[in-house]
């Protein structure tokens, strides 16, 4: 089981599992990231806060999402 | 003339007031970062022989709002005030937009796509099939360049042909690859639809929108879940919202193939600027060099224009005076006009290049995208003192003007974090105390003017950040609410917002100087003219002086026991700049920023014993004291508390006073004061 915050730059994962609060999780939801939804880091520092690309548009998250979303490589 | 009501919705930051100000001539606030505006904004125009009232609206990703700008936007669109919805969507992040779009289109409501940015699109290499979209949809879809004032009458044309036209609200939807009609644009599947058919048949008869509220039970939205109390046990599994989501992307997935032609360039000016701004460590580096930066060039060009502006009105103050003497004007007159208005109103203008350039080096920052990744940067250090890296920008904003900066709080999820950011944004230094920085560093530390005002900037930021982190101690509780963000394209700043942003703060800052700080002068002059006894011309026995002196009591321990100080001080609460123009007034020194007049009143201070620990102290003292009135008024109407209100004005009066006292205590051991 891998989760977000441990991927590497420039690496595209698929989402395979959420373990979020519900707000959290719907708030994804609507910007697209959904459970099988490809996303790509484009930028990673300290312990998760991240730059993903998800469809086609940049987002920021912070490691207390990174490291509740399980990917797995595609 | 009926009137027809146009509501302007979609993502953030995909251009809707833009438009909104393309049509009314309105001039909001317009930047490249998620959630500029915050409210709901309205204008009136007429076309066609109709009354049009537009709103625009704050964006929103969907309709399952989570903050209180989203929160408007679903009020909105759910009330019967709308007679279109134009969605508005960015062409360049089509799939992002059509989520929301799928949402609206279930309140079966008349509606139309409004295209935005085709430009951008166009440069990217994608040719978009908006006929098949149109089909697709079922509503019109217009494209438009907002920017370019471009599509604005066809858009118009095709919204109002929806208003008129009773069956607009039944969209005519057809499949993906045929040319059939189908009853909505998302059907879902046979097990869901059969589902909504259920709660459709539950919600009592006249329910307006019903497939919506139907979708909307079954997604467990909670407002409606309120609104129609029922059971809905029998009929739902639980899976149903995700079902629904996953249904809906599927859609969009499909119809992004179907119309999306030619491939897309990938967007390399942003990705080469993210890779360098958006480093560890450095990204903060880079971020502090930037502020750096601005306030250089605020200080340096500003200084240097500020001269011209010095001589006009030297020049002007002379001309009056001269005027008014052939005119054989009373004594009193004279002094009123020339070192009461004059003076209090002209002394402060001076600054105007100064705030100019400190909003046009903010309005660059605002507009390239900038702003959105010092979020991202950020985010580390305000984990720390529990907030998300999203808080920093009203701080940032607050360099500007705390009043938009406490609105940009809006943006921000929890209610904890908003009232948090409220309390420290005052510690930013805004451009209204730049005069006093400005003045003081440049009376009493020549060469390191500059390193000593920009010692402010960094000290407010640290006490807020201090002050944070004690306040989440305190709080003990460890919950953050986490970053989430878009980061929009870069783009170079459009000389047109660019020069609105600017000129809107310039004429704000022309309208204090000519009310709130002309009210000043003149209040200021009378309480220094007249006494217990009637008018005088000795200021010692003034009501200025009495007031002043049992005021300055409280300030001896902050280096700031002087009377003329206190006063200064306590009119500085109606604006800040006003600390500036009392101080010229009260010591009748006309043309204040200019070099006479900044040696004259130096040279009056030192006599008084004021010297330059005691300058440093005023400027903290400025810069931590009682927000100014129209701050605090902000407050109370975001926290809708007047006690809370009164709690910042005592809390910060507080901090102002420690802090400066441990300063002035601290440095004369040192200096031997």
């Amino acid at each position: 089981m891998k989760t977000l915050n441990t991927v590497e730059i420039g690496q595209t994962v698929e989402v395979t599992r959420f373990d979020l609060d519900e707000a959290t999780a719907l708030r994804l939801q609507s910007l697209g990231m959904i459970i099988g939804t490809r996303i790509t880091v484009l930028a990673r520092k300290g312990k998760g806060t991240m730059i993903i690309d998800l469809r086609k548009t940049r987002f920021a998250l912070g490691p207390s999402i990174t490291d509740h979303i399980e990917v797995k490589y595609v | 003339m009926s009137e027809i009501t146009l509501g302007f919705i979609g993502n953030p930051n995909c251009g809707k007031t833009t438009l909104f100000n393309a049509y009314t001539g309105a001039n909001l606030k317009v930047a490249n970062w998620p959630g500029v505006t915050v409210e709901r904004m309205e204008g009136a125009i007429s076309s066609h022989g109709q009354k049009i009232r537009l709103v625009d609206l704050p964006g929103t990703y969907s309709l399952n709002s989570f903050t209180m700008e989203e929160q408007v936007s679903r009020q909105f669109i759910i009330s019967d005030e709308v007679s279109v919805i134009v969605d508005v969507a960015d062409a360049s992040a089509l799939e992002r937009s059509l989520f929301l779009t799928l949402q609206l289109s279930e309140m079966e409501k008349p509606m139309v796509m409004a295209l935005n940015m085709m430009d951008i699109v166009a440069k990217r290499g994608i040719d978009l099939d908006l006929h098949r979209l149109q089909e697709i949809l079922g509503i019109p879809v217009i494209p438009v360049i907002a920017r370019k004032k471009r599509g604005l009458k066809t858009l118009l044309h095709a919204a109002l042909h929806q208003a008129e036209d009773a069956k607009a609200s039944n969209h005519q939807p057809r499949m993906i690859h045929s040319e059939e009609i189908k009853p909505h644009v998302m059907v879902y599947s046979d097990d869901i639809e059969q589902k909504i058919k259920a709660v459709e048949d539950l919600l009592p008869a006249n329910t307006p929108r019903k497939r919506w509220v139907a979708i909307s039970m079954l997604t467990a939205d909670p407002e409606m879940k309120q609104r129609y109390p029922m059971d809905l046990s029998e009929i739902v599994d639980g899976q149903e919202a995700n079902q629904i989501v996953n249904q809906r992307y599927d859609l969009i997935q499909d119809i992004m193939e179907e119309v999306m032609l030619g491939k897309e360039q990938s967007d390399t000016l942003t990705e080469r600027i993210d890779d360098v701004v958006t480093r560890p460590f450095w990204g903060v580096v880079i971020f502090l060099c930037m502020m750096a930066l601005v306030f250089a060039l605020t200080f340096t060009v500003g200084d240097w224009l500020s001269g011209y502006l010095e001589i006009g009105i030297d020049w002007f103050t002379q001309l009056v005076g001269s005027l008014l003497t052939n005119l054989h004007a009373s004594d009193w007159l004279i002094n009123l006009i020339c070192d009461g208005i004059i003076s209090g109103v002209g002394g402060i203008l001076t600054f105007l290049p100064n705030i100019t350039i400190l909003f046009l080096a903010m309005a660059f920052l605002e507009d390239s995208g900038y702003m959105a990744r010092v979020a991202y940067v950020m985010n580390e250090i305000m984990e720390k003192i529990g907030l998300s890296g999203r808080a920093f920008i009203p701080m940032v904003l607050g360099f500007g003007c705390t009043v938009p900066a406490i609105m940009a709080s809006r943006a921000l999820e929890s209610p904890k974090d908003r009232k948090r950011v409220m309390l420290l944004t005052p510690f930013m230094s805004c451009s209204a105390k730049l005069p006093v920085y400005i003045l003081f560093s440049g009376m009493f530390f020549a060469h390191n003017a500059m390193w000593a005002a920009y010692s402010m900037y960094l000290i407010g930021i640290a006490m807020a950040l201090l002050l944070a982190w004690i306040l989440h101690w305190m709080d003990g509780e460890k919950g953050t609410i986490p970053l989430l963000i878009e980061l929009p394209a870069y783009k170079t700043p459009s000389a047109h917002s660019v020069a609105v942003y600017v000129w809107e703060k310039v004429k704000d800052f022309l309208t204090k100087a000519g009310t709130t700080i002309f009210a000043a002068s003149i209040l200021l002059w009378i309480c220094m003219h007249f006494g217990p006894s009637g008018y005088t011309s000795d200021v010692a026995i003034s009501f200025a002086a009495y007031l002043g002196k049992g005021l300055a009591v409280i300030l001896i321990p902050c280096g700031l026991g002087f009377w003329q100080i206190a006063v200064a001080l306590i009119a500085g609460i109606s604006a800040k700049e006003v600390v500036v123009s009392s101080i010229a007034v009260l010591y009748g020194i006309a043309n204040v920023n200019s070099f006479g007049g900044m040696q004259l009143l130096h040279a009056e201070l030192l006599a008084s014993g004021f010297g330059p620990l005691n300058a440093y102290c005023m400027m903290l003292f400025t810069l931590f004291y009682i927000p100014c009135v129209a701050a605090l008024s902000t407050i109370r109407k975001e926290s809708h508390s007047t006690a809370y209100m009164f709690k910042v004005a005592a809390f910060q009066f507080g901090i102002a006073w420690v802090v400066t006292t441990i300063v002035y205590q601290v440095g004369s051991l040192f200096l031997g004061v």
